[in-house]
């Protein structure tokens, strides 16, 4: 029913989504924890600058990732004077421009969590001589875990939805860089509707579940938390 | 033993500048008005607000001086908060098993199963802390504090947010804390009544100052502090129950000022109690009354006499060492001529057992 080709794109998609998700939580934790903290007065710059690829065309997104990541960009240059390729149309290429496109879906639920949580609950840990790392793992993280499931599915699903960005700096290269919504629009192309269908449904299914599965627990949660 | 503190912590439109030293056992409470600075220097006690010139040692050891700062987790402290501050996502006993399992071992002086049957919550451990009453959540706080062992127990209105009765559940809590397992308190308060049967010390705050410390009995019959010009200004009095009338159910109870008789017979001979007498329930003769339906006739002597308002007069009496207060007309005064020295019987229309 589905080809290899469309297989070999889903597995891809599902793969840049993974990893996409996953970075973006290691190294979005640390940052949404110190915007919800920090009293520095610019901060609102940051929280803009994380906010954009919100409203900006993934083109505009891909195109200046393009110019970055290409051979003669600081991204690519560095990597071709270190004997390597440069990233624009690879796989690793693709997951750095999903880690931008995907950014604030991440952030934003994980830093509202954060504050949410406020002072207290630390301080009453800090008198119950939990260290600060202690306090972060035993207090923050659990207090936390909605907004951590919120950001880790909105951030999976909206990297399975990405176009512009990935035809900006992707390509279309089977088994590398053409992910599902390249391949359904190649189908439309070529008048495939039936197999364009197939991968459609199949993605939209999957973000729906996605999306339930998101709601259905944090509101499991919410009952315990009052 | 001694707690020694030096704290100068400025914010702005406020400024806590505080130099005080109190005993390191008992009950001290901080008294005075909203925004004196009673929770930013407790706070500060606790490592919760930085301070870095500040110097805090308790019974000898340095908890911060110029150079060295131990964080709030290094504190060998226990901190009640105000408002309720369980840990939702965890139940009751895991509450509790918070502190005490990042304590080491040696340093464990009080043990679980007594915090819990000290404050009476072994009903409600496999609970959720949101399915408690208010009452229940603070009792849990409490002994989730006491559990850790510390050398220095710290209360920041640990009543405030629960109404009278909650309030009575939870009073002979506290009271027993320190009788029981000898950790020195900390009690941040607004309200008289609560240090009235609470404290042991008292520190007067007002605007972010020292006022005045010293010992409850001492502070609340100072002429020339507030409380003994409140309205409901009373003395409080240490006594001992030696004994009953059970044909009149009747308790007697001795302080060194003499003997004392209350209404009830719960209480055993050799109990400590406190007592509590309203100046405006004390008056004054030069002889002795013989006929008087009034039961609590001691001699004392005046000590001061200090104006109240136009008409009336605050005079402070001891009875043996024991400070009283009375007021009463300055009419009365006059006819009395009443003066310093001078030796006098006080009535005491009512005496209040704090329970």
């Amino acid at each position: 029913m589905i080809s290899e080709s469309d297989l070999t794109a889903l597995l891809v998609t599902l793969k840049l989504a993974l990893l996409t998700t996953l970075i973006l939580l290691v190294l979005g934790t640390p940052l949404a924890w110190w915007m919800a903290r920090t009293r520095w007065r610019f901060k609102f710059l940051l929280e803009a600058v994380v906010a954009l690829p919100l409203v900006l065309p993934p083109t505009v997104l891909g195109f200046y990732l393009l110019l970055a990541l290409g051979p003669n960009g600081p991204l690519g240059g560095l990597m071709e004077s270190l004997g390597g390729r440069p990233l624009a149309f690879t796989f690793t290429g693709l997951v750095i421009g999903s880690v931008f496109y995907s950014m604030p879906f991440v952030i934003q639920p994980l830093q509202d969590a954060f504050a949410g949580i406020g002072r207290r609950p630390l301080e009453v840990a800090a008198t119950l001589r939990a260290s600060p790392l202690d306090r972060f793992f035993t207090v923050v993280l659990p207090m936390a875990r909605p907004g951590f499931i919120t950001a880790a599915v909105l951030g999976f699903a909206h990297t399975l939805g990405e176009f512009g960005v990935v035809l900006m700096i992707g390509g279309n290269i089977p088994g590398e860089t053409q992910v599902m919504s390249i391949a359904i629009y190649d189908h439309v192309e070529g008048m495939d509707y039936a197999n364009a269908h197939i991968l459609s449904v199949g993605l939209l299914l999957l973000s729906f579940l996605m999306l339930i599965a998101v709601y259905a627990l944090n509101r499991r949660f919410r009952v315990v938390r009052p | 033993m001694t707690i020694e503190a030096r704290f100068r912590i400025d914010r702005g439109s406020f400024t806590l500048d505080v130099s005080l030293s109190i005993p390191a056992r008992g009950v001290t409470s901080l008294l005075g008005p909203s925004g004196c600075g009673k929770t930013t220097l407790l706070r500060a006690i606790a490592g919760l607000e930085r301070c870095h010139d500040g110097l805090l040692k308790v019974g000898g050891v340095i908890w911060q001086d110029g150079r060295r700062f131990l964080a709030p987790h290094q504190r060998p402290l226990g901190y009640v908060f105000q408002e309720v501050s369980l840990f939702d996502h965890l139940t009751v006993v895991r509450n509790l098993e918070y502190g005490i399992k990042r304590v080491p071992k040696s340093e464990h002086r009080v043990s679980l199963n007594r915090a819990i049957e000290l404050l009476g919550i072994g009903h409600l451990l496999e609970r959720a802390p949101g399915t408690l009453s208010g009452g229940e959540r603070q009792r849990v706080a409490i002994a989730r504090a006491v559990a850790v062992s510390p050398r220095l127990l710290l209360m920041d209105e640990p009543l405030a947010a629960l109404d009278p009765s909650r309030k009575q559940e939870i009073l002979p809590y506290i009271r027993s804390l320190h009788q029981e397992l000898e950790i020195p308190v900390i009690f941040v308060s607004h309200a008289p009544d609560e240090v009235a049967r609470l404290a042991n010390h008292l520190v007067l705050l007002e605007a972010g100052r020292v006022v005045a410390t010293g010992d409850i009995q001492t502070m609340l019959t100072r002429l020339d502090m507030p409380l003994a010009h409140d309205s409901d200004a009373a003395a409080i009095i240490e006594a001992v129950v030696t004994g009953h009338d059970e044909n009149y159910h009747l308790t007697h109870l001795d302080f060194s000022g003499g003997r004392m008789t209350v209404t009830g017979n719960a209480m055993r001979t050799g109990d400590r109690v406190r007592l509590q007498i309203a100046a405006r329930d004390v008056s004054l003769t030069l002889e002795r009354q013989s006929d008087t339906s009034i039961l609590n006739i001691f001699p004392a002597t005046v000590d001061a006499i200090i104006d109240e308002g136009s008409a009336q007069v605050t005079v402070r009496l001891l009875a043996g060492d024991v400070p009283l207060l009375s007021r009463i007309t300055k009419k009365s005064a006059a006819e009395l001529g009443l003066e310093p020295g001078k030796p006098v019987y006080a009535q005491a229309k009512s005496v209040a057992l704090l329970t």
